[in-house]
């Protein structure tokens, strides 16, 4: 087992370092819950809002996530895109999906050719068993996808229940 | 939340079937809970990097140094670095508490810490600031052997926690052993039983979406069992703990662990 | 004031490619959970997280409620120049956190 990172830093907090900023938003916003979830159509649209209603061409987008999980509460999840990275041909964004959730939406991250490969990994929340979805916005305008079914568990004697 | 665990009962009535004595789990069959995770879930405990417990772990080593109560004392003030003071604490606790004449356990060490020495209110259980003190305590013992201290006065207590172990609670009717050595490895649902090895505690746990201390995960299996859960800092838990950290002897320390 | 945990290489040969690991303390609540009293926990996430190494955003993400709590993000950067790698979260009410790696490319 590792014991330490000695190769790396780990930032401690160090406040000089650091500011914490008030914005010019106003008070947190009550969200009302809505009666109901995101659907594979909500999701559709979903991307279509991301696309702006472009042709989305399936293949070269790897959604890297086991399809039977212990626990929809942090999801580890790597989105992979075949590109070469370079100044002329890169992935300007991924677009993370779902059909399941209350809303369609994960995340949006944006990649620049100076991220070396088009690669994000990060943690979701999936509150059923459902796709997932990622779309890639390339340099060249064109969009692909890749998706994933995963099946969502329970670990034994959660809390509440 | 959108997940719910209406599936335990049928399953926890299939298992009413089996065991009458309970059989405990021999020394080279034992083993820690991680090895029941899935390989994303032990990768998330194995680096620091991605161990979210360690952001506990940061704030421990922040209030580990910060003064506090009317004595205007850190914990650094009398014990200096926790990598050496605390190294191994940890692994042996609970201990016997001659003042009390009771054993405590860490958290009940930190409160009294408080009191005693920092003149200061105690930390609330399960409060962020006192798992962040004792998830940093318990990485001073990372990777030693769980070493419960060979003290005759804690005999009659940890008898006493093995008793409640073995004691069938709530309406399901299970004790602790029932699940934890009688029908490990086998599935609860879609989850694997595991034999409840206490040797990687404060967890930070995915469904808890944070860290919570070993109480509390004890409480989760009462309540799962149907029962009225013991008070967090009651005797039963501290004997419940120095009965697991008994049967957990030699193994290695985990904390913080990350757990489903 | 959230904890943040960051892994970045202290040295990295020039042009390559590194990793970077992010985490910060946030209960990503995401405004659909009651609490025990039976009403809605306001929603309180973390929207926004840019990186910038050498002046220019490299890696931005914009979040929604299903990032899990104490959001992680990890990705590559290709290493160009000694210097500080800046990373920001802003959350729904436009408060921002800053911090900085130092890395030494040779």
């Amino acid at each position: 087992m590792k014991t330490q990172i000695l190769s790396t830093q780990i930032l401690n907090i160090d406040p000089s370092r650091r500011a914490f900023l008030a914005g010019a938003a106003g008070a947190a916003v009550c969200v009302i819950a809505p009666s109901a979830r995101a659907t594979p159509e909500a999701m559709a649209q979903a991307i279509k809002d991301f696309t702006g209603g472009k042709s989305v061409r399936e293949g070269g987008v790897e959604v890297d996530i086991p399809v039977l999980l212990e626990s929809g509460h942090s999801v580890p999840t790597i989105v992979r895109v075949d590109s070469p990275m370079n100044a002329q041909n890169y992935v300007r964004a991924i677009a993370v999906f779902n059909e399941r959730n209350p809303q369609p939406n994960v995340g949006v991250f944006h990649l620049t050719p100076r991220s070396g490969r088009a690669f994000v990994s990060t943690r979701i929340r999936l509150g059923d068993s459902q796709k997932v979805v990622a779309v890639a916005q390339m340099s060249d305008g064109s969009f692909r996808s890749g998706s994933i079914d995963v099946i969502v568990t329970l670990p034994a004697c959660v809390e509440g229940a | 939340m959108i997940l719910r665990a209406l599936w335990i009962l049928p399953a926890c009535a299939m298992l009413l079937a089996v065991a009458i004595a309970h059989a405990e789990i021999p020394a080279q069959e034992r083993k820690s809970g991680a090895e029941f995770m899935s390989p994303q879930t032990q990768a998330m405990q194995a680096d620091d990097a991605s161990n979210p417990g360690m952001l506990a772990v940061l704030d421990g080593e922040a209030a580990w140094n910060e003064k506090a109560g009317a004595a205007n004392k850190a914990c650094a003030d009398c014990h200096g670095a926790a990598e050496q003071s605390m190294k191994g604490v940890s692994a042996r606790y609970p201990a016997f508490n001659a003042a009390t004449s009771q054993p405590i356990d860490v958290a009940g060490q930190v409160n009294q810490c408080r009191a005693e020495r920092q003149q200061a209110q105690p930390l609330r259980a399960e409060s962020r600031e006192l798992l962040a003190l004792t998830t940093y305590i318990g990485l001073q013992s990372r990777g030693m052997p769980v070493a419960p201290p060979d003290d005759e006065r804690l005999t009659p207590f940890r008898e006493r926690g093995k008793a409640l172990f073995n004691q069938r609670l709530g309406q399901l009717n299970f004790s602790c052993a029932h699940c934890h050595e009688d029908n490990w490895g086998r599935k609860l649902g879609s989850a694997p039983i595991p034999q409840a090895h206490a040797n990687a505690y404060p967890i930070y746990r995915l469904e808890w979406q944070d860290v919570g201390s070993l109480q509390r995960r004890l409480r989760n299996c009462m309540s799962g069992v149907r029962a009225a859960p013991y008070s967090y800092g009651s005797l039963e838990f501290i004997e419940l703990e120095l009965f697991l950290a008994e049967r957990a002897r030699g193994m290695a320390v985990e904390t913080p662990g990350v757990r489903p | 004031m959230a904890r943040a945990l960051i892994n970045v290489p202290a040295k990295a040969k020039k042009g390559e490619i590194i990793e970077i690991k992010t985490m910060l303390s946030h209960p990503m609540e995401t405004g659909f959970r009651p609490s025990d009293d039976g009403k809605l926990v306001p929603r309180n996430i973390i929207k926004r997280f840019v990186c910038t190494y050498d002046g220019e955003a490299v890696f931005s993400a914009d979040l929604f409620p299903a990032i899990s709590a104490n959001p992680f993000l990890s990705f590559t950067l290709v290493a160009t120049n000694s210097g500080v790698i800046t990373f920001s979260w802003t959350d729904d009410n436009g408060q921002t956190q800053v911090q900085t790696a130092k890395i030494e490319v040779a």
